[in-house]
């Protein structure tokens, strides 16, 4: 047994240059005679742009170039694209309106880049920026989701409504004819907050061309830097693939904001070749993440469960509107949509489901994936539908969701919503969170607190998500642009140390530790002997990135795959070392040994044979290393049980979150400390969407909230300590790790609990973000005033 | 930020002198507004004149049964003063409740008034106390130092210097605040002086307000069930997307209430 | 203009203009990229070091501002190859992912144990209020410092 391998509490690898100031991100990289690029950023949200004078600028000191949409259109350069392609009701496809680069005709939001100025300091080209004219033509700005439909305006003159797409899901008859015969409907009009990822790192970029090798290098805030260099390539056009090399070095967070290409980083590419090989670089503050980072959520939704008498689920009905912002986004169609409404069965036998969206464009910042995509909009939407329905026809919200659960013994199950949900517990999950919680001694708590002039609230969200993303023919068929499988290559050096090589990157999620405990495992030598890389394409194999809690269920599968391809290699030179039959060779804890023998060599013995082939099986290729790719069959498909217990102080309207516990269920777990860490990270930002964070426009487009003085991040003193338990997993069947990925579900889970025990303490919903007004609003109107206390 | 000229005096007169020769010239005291300000090229001043540097603007004395402190006194130097905790104990609990930590190792009180934010703490414990405010010309009250929304009676040329603070009977301070700034959505500071009683709020509205009716109220009957039937009008309240006016003109009651019990 | 100070133990110097910031010195001027920054409005705290043996915001003090200080950085957390026990004990709980905001919460946390060596829970997430973390939900960043504390007090009694 290697002491660090799989399921083992080791501590992280990258946390020694983390904690000694020695990381190496974006921004702390500087090249020789690099330049600085400041983008110019629309003020209106929509507005036609009649011409830019850019002459004061250019003249300004330090400047090296201004450019604009009319530059990139000269050069020929793409627009950035979408790469999943939805299909409306009648078959139509989605309508995209071109993205450029740099706006070309129209800005349209606040904060679409309008020109670059690229100078030999930060400050003269922030000067310069200030010295561009542009001549705009303000026009009626589309901002409201539930107007976007009839706003009088349109966001891109080219589709004939701010309709992107009119998608459906489901067996529509079906579900209108259970509802007929339903004992009991519950119905529910709820919004999906929109919010602002806010990494603490902001994006950054530094485009480099070399005009001596004809070649390209960009270091950028990626979570996915082969995708990276594909659309710039292939879609955007500025660089040719085999002479571009993308590095995303240490990325400080991302949830889903790095995964896209945005324009920024194209421009600074392009911008370096303008300036004759300069390299360029680029810096968000802030305040420029706030208004051009894609965002979050963003939907409004009306739901209906059909129930019969003894509580039984027969169907659901959702419509949902999606705000997809300005401008498609890199995946944004597929959140409201694959992502979505695939997810609405939960843990839940409904038989019949039907949803239908309609996504608009508007004149707000983009919005895509952010940590769980679609599937916390799903689990909001089914876990606050669910305990309002508990409420109405008088049943203990626990039991009505365990009457309708999908019984352990009916995996595989097949959703009416297109998945198959490989396996599962959702009663284990249940009965631990009560038993941890105390849920039947709640009732006495709650008297305790009234004691006290407190309203104590009890809330449950039993989550499913469809993670691992995924099986590319699955995806393919649903409009996908890509594969979504994951690469690996492992590889051995003369001395038995290894190298691993992963397609997906890394940006605090821990895959230098936990894949390499991986890797430790599956070929029996020491932890400290794995050395794991990743986030450049110049080193790294061909990989799809992180996203979708799919590194470890989908990369990490590739890197499985490729450890036993070297072992089998190894079985080879082993069996020839010791003069045995290959298929009487075992391996195991890294000792090729002879069945029924102590005649053994070590991984080290077999490695070094390979390296240096004097007494070596005829006919077998020298070296150790080898490639793998992975493409799931399935997705995975994580699930579990969160319980929120919280109080609200009455006369402010305050919320205060007494007990948070989280029950999961993620399969094998490789590290549990690197778990349990994820599952703090997504319950803090989905307590956030709960109760602190909303991304709020003005009537004219201005983003209100634009800063951490308005936009309220959760902090320390915010959340509670958490009670995480992950160990009573079930074994997922779409890889040979019986892995799920965890990334997401805590921000998946956690809104549905804090909402559900709110509207538990005052008796009737608030939407998110439950700030303390709304909370105290709503008391107002269920009660008679009151003095104040 | 734009290009500016850095000075650093090493008195008030110095200081004076420098302000006095250069129009566009700005004093900055701890910076933590005034820096994100110039970060943000939403000032442009040709000079700043850091008054880190000054010592006679440092520091905490009691006088005249009260307290004077230096305008370049840190929040944080207020908030762990054991002169401060004895004698107005309000004051350092609001002190050690501004910003942040760090905030609080640089932020002064001369820069918070001099700034006068509607939603800064400082405003309402100076008003309640009735406190007096010192510059390099003259004395004045602090009701007549705050004029309006980021507005004093600081002239052009004149530097604030300290700010003299007669100890009260009793006094607390209760804050609701933006849970994303953490300034104040409501701050009521409530002082009961040998004068009368005195209640200030800031976050509330415009500027920092006195709350005659409640003052009123708890002169005859210092309890929080005095105020039981004082009614805020919303009226003039300000109303953002942290907290519409009538729930500012609910809090305010709620935190007087707070703060009238705290102070015993 | 020429700023001298002394970072982490050692005497520097370096051209500033007035407008540099602290931050802005120590990462383009001495190359000590750990401090980082976060934000625009002295709020996220990636950016925190310490002067004159408080923790200050360095996005929001200009360089000149800090002539003839003594300026520690992470970088000079450690003694050698010896972590500090707080840095030894984010690693040891997890207290970090991304590692973005990490040397700020370890240089406001080291500020929090320099004048609360015992500090309750409670206390220590009212302390971070100015350190924001989008990775751990502060979880294992306050287990951290608590043990940390725990181990400071620990090796102080030894001490004495």
């Amino acid at each position: 047994m290697v002491e660090k391998g799989i399921g083992a509490r080791v501590l992280r690898k990258e946390d020694q240059r983390f904690i000694t100031g020695r990381g190496r991100y974006t921004d702390d990289i500087n090249q020789h005679g690099q330049a600085h690029a400041v983008f110019l950023r629309s003020p209106h949200a929509h507005a036609r742009i009649r011409g830019i004078d850019t002459g004061a600028a250019e003249a300004m000191p330090g400047v090296l170039a201004v450019l604009t949409g009319q530059d990139v259109k000269a050069d020929g350069l793409g627009n950035l694209v979408c790469g999943w392609l939805v299909k409306s009701k009648d078959g139509s496809p989605m309508h995209m309106g071109p993205h450029p680069l740099l706006a070309q005709e129209k800005a349209r939001y606040v904060g679409d880049r309008v020109a670059v100025i690229v100078a030999e300091t930060l400050e003269q080209a922030h000067d310069a920026a200030e010295a561009v004219v542009v001549d705009y033509e303000e026009l009626g700005p589309v901002v409201a989701l539930e107007r976007a439909h009839d706003a009088g305006s349109l966001v891109h003159d080219e589709i004939a409504s701010n309709l992107a797409y009119d998608w459906e899901l489901g067996d529509k008859a079906a579900v209108d004819a259970a509802f007929a015969k339903a004992a009991h409907v519950t119905r529910i009009d709820l919004v999906n907050n929109r919010l602002v990822p806010n990494a603490i790192e902001p994006r950054a970029a530094i485009g480099h061309y070399d005009p001596g090798m004809d070649h390209y290098t960009l270091h950028v805030t990626s979570q996915n830097p082969h995708v990276h260099r594909l659309v710039m390539s292939a879609f955007v056009g500025v660089a040719p693939e085999h002479k571009l090399r993308v590095v995303a070095p240490d990325v400080g967070g991302g949830f889903g904001s790095k995964i896209f290409i945005y324009g920024e980083e194209c421009v600074v590419l392009w911008a370096s070749r303008k300036v004759r090989g300069r390299p360029v670089k680029w810096t968000a503050d802030r305040s420029e993440a706030f208004l051009s980072d894609a965002h979050g959520r963003d939907h409004v939704s009306h739901a209906e469960l059909a129930l019969d008498q003894d509580g039984g689920f027969l169907a659901m009905r959702v419509n949902t509107k999606a705000n997809l912002g300005a401008y498609m986004s890199t995946f944004s169609s597929c959140i409201p949509t694959y992502l979505y409404g695939t997810l609405l069965a939960g843990q839940y036998k409904t038989p019949a489901i039907y949803c239908d969206v309609q996504a608009y464009y508007t004149n707000t910042a983009p919005v895509d994936a952010y940590r769980g995509a679609g599937r916390p909009e799903a689990s909001f939407l089914i876990e606050t539908l669910v305990d309002q329905a508990a409420s109405e026809i008088g049943m203990d919200p626990a039991e009505l969701r365990r009457k309708n659960f999908v019984p352990k013994t009916a995996f595989p199950y097949q959703t009416p919503v297109a998945l198959t949900y490989d396996t599962g517990d959702y009663e284990a999950t249940l009965d631990e969170a009560l038993r941890l919680v105390d849920w039947k001694g709640f009732a006495a708590r709650k008297a305790e607190s009234e004691r006290r002039g407190r309203l104590r609230g009890i809330g449950l969200s039993c989550y499913i998500e469809a993670c691992g993303l995924a099986p590319s023919q699955v995806v393919g068929s649903l409009g996908a642009g890509v594969g979504l499988w994951e690469s690996a290559k492992v590889r051995f050096s003369h001395t038995g140390k290894v190298q691993a090589l992963t397609g997906t990157h890394s940006h605090g999620q821990g895959h230098e530790t936990t894949f390499a405990q991986l890797v430790s495992e599956k070929l029996g030598i020491p932890y400290e002997d794995v050395e794991v890389i990743h986030g450049d394409t110049e080193k790294t194999p061909v990989g799809m990135g992180t996203y979708g809690s799919r590194s470890l269920a989908v990369g990490g599968e590739a890197l499985a795959k490729a450890c036993d391809k070297l072992v089998e290699k190894g079985r080879k030179i082993a069996a020839h070392l010791l003069e045995a039959s290959e298929a009487d060779i075992e391996f195991k804890d890294g000792n090729f040994t002879v069945a029924g023998t102590d005649r053994s060599k070590s991984m080290g013995e077999v490695v070094f044979t390979a390296y240096v082939p004097h007494n070596y099986p005829a006919g077998l290729e020298p070296g150790m290393e080898e490639s793998a790719f992975f493409d799931p069959p399935n997705f995975t498909y994580p699930a579990g049980t969160y319980v929120c217990e919280l109080e609200v102080d009455p006369t402010t309207g305050t919320t205060e979150i007494l007990r948070f516990v989280a029950v999961d269920d993620f399969g094998n777990v490789i590290n549990p400390m690197i778990v349990e860490g994820q599952v703090h990270g997504g319950l803090a930002q989905g307590i956030g969407q709960a109760l602190l964070e909303g991304a709020v426009y003005d009537e004219s487009g201005q983003l209100l909230t634009g800063s951490y003085m308005d936009y309220t991040m959760p902090r320390a003193d915010d959340v509670p300590s958490f009670e995480v338990v992950t160990a009573s997993g079930t074994a997922s069947h779409a890889n040979s790790l019986g892995v799920k990925g965890c990334g997401e579900a805590g921000a998946i889970g956690a809104p549905a609990a804090v909402i559900n025990a709110i509207t538990n303490a005052i008796g009737r919903r608030v939407e998110m973000p439950a700030t303390p007004e709304k909370v105290w609003r709503a008391l107002q109107n269920t009660q008679t005033p009151q003095a104040a206390e | 930020m734009y290009s500016f000229e850095y000075h650093r005096p090493g008195s008030v007169a110095e200081a004076a002198q420098l302000l006095t020769g250069n129009e566009d010239a700005k004093l900055l005291a701890g910076g933590m507004t005034y820096i994100p300000t110039l970060k943000q090229r939403l000032a442009q001043p040709s000079a700043v004149i850091d008054l880190g540097g000054i010592a006679e603007l440092k520091g905490i004395k009691e006088e005249a049964g009260g307290l004077t402190i230096g305008a370049m006194t840190t929040h944080g130097e207020v908030a762990s003063s054991a002169a401060v905790r004895q004698a107005i104990p309000a004051l350092a609990a609001l002190a050690s409740n501004i910003g942040d930590a760090q905030v609080r190792n640089r932020g002064t009180i001369g820069g918070s008034i001099s700034n006068n934010d509607p939603a800064a703490d400082y405003p309402a414990a100076l008003v309640a106390l009735g406190a007096t405010v010192r510059t390099s010309k003259r004395e004045l009250a602090a009701e007549d130092f705050f004029t309006g929304m980021f507005e004093t009676a600081l002239e052009e040329d004149e530097i604030l210097t300290a700010v003299h603070l007669p100890k009260p009977e009793k006094a607390a301070y209760s804050k609701f605040a933006n849970p994303a700034s953490r300034y104040a959505i409501v701050g009521v500071f409530v002082a009961r002086t040998a004068g009368g009683v005195r209640v200030a709020v800031t976050g509330a509205g415009p500027a920092v307000f006195r709350a005659t009716e409640m003052e009123q109220a708890l002169g005859g009957n210092f309890s929080a069930a005095a105020l039981d039937n004082v009614t805020v009008a919303a009226d003039a309240l300000n109303s953002d997307i942290h907290a519409s006016a009538d729930y500012r003109a609910h809090l305010v009651k709620v935190m007087a209430k707070r703060a009238v019990e705290a102070a015993g | 203009m020429k700023v001298s100070m002394s970072v982490n133990g050692k005497q520097v110097s370096g051209e500033a203009e007035p407008r540099t910031l602290l931050v802005e010195f120590l990462r383009y001027e001495l190359g000590l990229t750990g401090t980082h920054v976060g934000c625009d409005t002295s709020q996220c705290g990636a950016c925190v070091v310490h002067v004159n043996g408080s923790s200050v915001k360095s996005c929001t003090m200009l360089a000149v501002q800090a002539e003839g200080a003594e300026v520690t950085t992470i970088e000079g957390m450690a003694t050698g190859d010896e972590l500090h026990p707080l840095q030894a004990a984010f690693r040891e709980h997890h207290g970090l992912q991304c590692g973005f905001c990490t040397p700020g919460m370890i240089m406001s946390a080291a500020d929090l144990l320099k004048t609360n060596p015992a500090p309750s829970e409670h206390e220590v997430r009212e302390w971070l209020e100015g350190n924001i973390c989008r990775c751990t939900g502060y979880h294992n960043i306050v287990k951290a410092i608590l043990a940390a504390a725990d181990t400071m007090r620990g090796a102080a009694r030894a001490a004495e």
